[in-house]
């Protein structure tokens, strides 16, 4: 997972190159984390432009580092959706709590 | 009387938490024998990920054991049969409810089996407390324009 912090908006964006799956989650957790902490961005984005293959393990990633910037006074957004990705974020309903956006 | 079925594969491995990504790429690499859309494809690779993952954490609770995946092609149709020996489910109904979790500190989001259901077209799951738990899922591939292939037949037959 590449990471990039914009200093003047205060966003870091996380761009996932990793398939996403119990195994792999735990690596881009714990980087997710330091960063945010590191950071404490005012926004951060979840790049899923380069993720081929993601299980349920993406949806408790994504609504455990929403928590974890909110906690720190940021939002969370998620990016490039494909199609694998977007079918099951809507599954669980986290799309009507973190908006979709554009990078 | 054996069933009959067109190929069969079986496959066995121990539950440790990179075999997810081999297990399911070995399935689909076996599905595409029934020429699959790429969406069919990962729809299959993601239950299969589902299900192995929920044999490592919770039918073994990450101590090691082996987990079996029986894979059939009949017709254009692939029944996989996911199980392991671990510590069975005490309330299946219960497990199958979307958003039910045992284990939500590991930030697990309770929506493997709503997702297996979803992306497959039937889901059966067996479990029996201190023996294992045994998940089938079945899914039909649809065939592609037979059309164009038929005419491509024929042209080369020329």
């Amino acid at each position: 997972m590449e990471s990039k912090f914009y200093e003047e908006d205060k966003l870091l964006v996380f761009k996932i190159t990793d398939e996403i799956d119990d195994c792999s989650v735990q690596k881009i957790r714990r980087k997710a984390d330091y960063e945010i902490e590191r950071y404490m961005p005012k926004k951060v984005i979840f790049d899923f432009d380069s993720v081929t293959f993601m299980d349920s393990a993406g949806i408790g990633l994504i609504i455990g580092r929403y928590k974890f910037a909110n906690m720190l006074g940021g939002k969370l957004e998620v990016a490039n959706l494909t199609q694998n990705v977007k079918k099951i974020f809507e599954m669980s309903g986290i799309l009507k709590l973190i908006p979709v956006t554009q990078i | 009387m054996k069933e009959q079925v067109d190929n069969e594969m079986k496959l066995e491995f121990i539950s440790k938490a990179t075999n997810e990504a081999f297990a399911r790429i070995t399935v689909a690499a076996f599905a595409s024998q029934l020429d699959p859309t790429i969406e069919e494809l990962a729809d299959i690779k993601t239950a299969v990920s589902e299900a192995v993952t929920n044999c490592i954490i919770h039918g073994y609770e990450n101590k090691q054991g082996i987990i079996k995946i029986n894979a059939k092609l009949k017709d254009n149709q692939i029944i996989i049969e996911i199980s392991d020996n671990g510590k069975g489910i005490e309330n299946v109904e219960m497990a199958k409810e979307p958003l039910y979790t045992t284990k939500p500190n590991l930030e697990r989001s309770g929506m493997g089996f709503t997702i297996m259901e979803s992306f497959m077209d039937s889901m059966k799951l067996e479990s029996i407390v201190g023996l294992g738990t045994k998940v089938t899922l079945v899914k039909t591939i649809k065939l592609q324009d037979c059309e164009e292939e038929s005419k491509l037949n024929t042209l080369t037959k020329d």
